[in-house]
């Protein structure tokens, strides 16, 4: 069984975002970049179930649509324990052009489970995996918190709102997953980032895919105003805010 | 020409989520000066769909489909795209949950639809159509333009208010086909959590951190929850350490939310976290440290330990609430 993993390279997740060219572009100036977060547990679930003899999981490729800029992030996914990656050179324009990019890599490469994270904590969109399963006409699980394999079958937790499902699904598929499916991502050894360098990175150059979405610009939360402090020995006066002040109890 | 929008329900009743869309979606009609449809999968009661009509949807589509019984979220983006092109829907909208995530990007690509995922107003201009989200966590917020002929747009959850009108909706009942053998999501048990307030339903949200110290000094900030009519929720640590169940956890890689009033209590407010709570209304933070980041976020504070300013905090609420 070979399962994909899509990788999106995002900033850091501390960086104290600013914007250029009249707000309409993100100023990368001092950026570290990283794996996104959802991405990185979903190559963590991917790592433990390839380890794990009984699953059959052969194989773990991560997939990324980026310039030759983001092959640092690549690197750094197959330091964690990847076998392989794959990078369309293309910049992403929006998550349509990404996913249609990526559904044409898969087309060629034939994987059995395509994992992606819920969401990518730069245009927080939700939407790549789900539209990169109906590109190729796939099943899709979404909301997913715990992936298995047992017996051959694929068991996966999902979350609906006020509870979980627990569902079976047939290979290929696309598994859209969020927090719970790994506790905490893979460290990459010293081993990892050694061997990193050799792994491959198969290169794929971009599809013609027109943009849906346009980013027109960006623009900064409005500032809050200051924290208004209530007395630890006196928190009715806290209450009384609430309740006449915020009206919202 | 309509806005077409996807509700939800529970056992045949609406969750108030979707009378938020349908609030949404009724907005949404008047800027294109057209009528927003509902459409409604499930065993739903007439008189149950006919509620939609009070918040502004002029017809419901409702569909009672065995096989629709559980979610495959490839057979309802067929459901859905098959009413959004009969009832020429030119904006289709549907709330940013577990269930719009899934399903929204599908009738994207099904619907050649560019979509605006997470917004949390009403579209900044309809020509050319405009949306506004977050972006970067909640760092930033983007003007996003949708280019296609037909939208989708996924609400944010608690993020437009209800809007009561004194319309009616027409109810419309109606089959479909939907090939069982196409169903490759097969549910094999459902586990449902019973008599607690849902965190992305909650509008009020009474979280607590590493600052609360033990599992076992939840009591206090449960019983205020309890008589807040409130959802109990966590930090990212806590939850990593099993004090709490993963979904409690709110903060960049739990849950989203956008409560109207936020406690975050023992809680020093990582980047992370305040980037899953920045859309509450009003953040209450509770924390022994003056210089916590949790204060740069929140509109009133205390500076104090949970142990001791809890108890005194129930026992405000108790009295002022007259209990």
């Amino acid at each position: 069984m070979k399962i994909l993993v899509c990788i999106s390279n995002v900033p850091d997740t501390t960086t104290k975002v600013k914007f250029v060219d009249g707000n309409t572009k993100l100023d990368t100036t001092g950026i570290q970049w990283i794996i996104n977060p959802w991405d990185e547990l979903s190559l963590t679930r991917a790592l433990e179930l390839k380890d794990d003899s009984t699953t059959g999981v052969k194989s773990v490729t991560v997939a990324h649509v980026g310039l030759i800029a983001s092959e640092p992030t690549i690197r750094k996914a197959l330091a964690i324990g990847a076998d392989d990656a794959i990078r369309v050179n293309a910049e992403p324009a929006d998550a349509y052009y990404v996913a249609s990019q990526l559904a044409e890599v898969i087309k060629k490469e034939q994987f059995d489970i395509i994992i992606c994270g819920i969401e990518s904590s730069d245009f927080n969109g939700s939407t790549v995996g789900s539209m990169l399963s109906e590109l190729l006409d796939y099943p899709s699980v979404s909301s997913v918190s715990s992936l298995k394999i047992e017996n051959g079958q694929i068991v996966i937790s999902r979350e609906i709102d006020g509870g979980k499902e627990i569902v079976n699904v047939s290979t290929p598929f696309v598994a859209v997953v969020q927090k719970g499916i790994a506790k905490e991502p893979r460290i990459a050894a010293m081993r990892g980032i050694m061997m990193a360098r050799t792994k491959p990175i198969k290169l794929y150059e971009l599809i013609a895919a027109e943009p849906l979405t346009q980013v027109v610009s960006f623009e900064m939360p409005k500032p809050r105003a200051a924290c208004k402090f209530v007395d630890a020995e006196n928190p009715k006066q806290l209450i009384e805010l609430l309740q006449n002040e915020a009206k919202v109890i | 020409m309509s806005v077409l929008v996807f509700t939800e329900n529970w056992d045949g009743k609406f969750k108030k989520l979707s009378f938020e869309l349908a609030s949404y979606a009724s907005k949404v009609a008047e800027m294109l000066n057209t009528n927003a449809v509902a459409l409604s999968i499930g065993n739903v009661d007439e008189s149950e769909l006919k509620k939609l009509g009070n918040y502004g949807v002029k017809k419901v589509v409702s569909i009672n489909n065995d096989t629709l019984k559980s979610l495959d979220d490839r057979a309802y983006t067929s459901v859905i795209a098959e009413i959004a092109q009969k009832e020429g829907s030119k904006v289709i909208i549907l709330s940013n949950n577990n269930m719009g995530k899934g399903l929204a990007p599908r009738l994207s690509v099904r619907l050649k639809a560019a979509i605006g995922a997470g917004v949390s107003q009403l579209p900044l201009s309809t020509n050319p159509f405009t949306v506004y989200k977050r972006a970067f966590s909640g760092n930033a917020f983007a003007h996003l333009e949708l280019k296609t002929d037909v939208k989708i747009i996924t609400l944010a959850q608690n993020s437009f208010e209800l809007i009561e009108t004194a319309n009616g909706a027409s109810v419309e009942n109606i089959s479909v086909n939907v090939d069982a053998s196409n169903i490759k999501v097969q549910v094999k048990d459902v586990q449902k959590q019973t008599g607690k307030i849902l965190i992305t339903d909650a509008e009020i949200v009474v979280s607590g951190g590493r600052g609360m110290k033990s599992p076992d000094n939840w009591g206090p900030l449960v019983e205020l929850a309890n008589l807040l009519g409130a959802a109990t929720a966590c930090s990212r640590p806590v939850s990593d350490e099993g004090w709490r169940s993963h979904e409690e956890h709110t903060g960049q890689t739990g849950k989203i939310i956008a409560p109207n009033l936020y406690f975050a209590i023992g809680i020093s407010g990582a980047t992370q976290h305040i980037a899953g709570v920045s859309s509450s209304k009003y953040i209450v933070a509770i924390n022994t440290d003056k210089d916590a980041p949790i204060f740069g976020a929140a509109q009133y504070g205390i500076i104090g330990d949970a142990s001791k300013v809890l108890p005194k905090l129930v026992e405000a609420v108790k009295e002022v609430k007259g209990k």
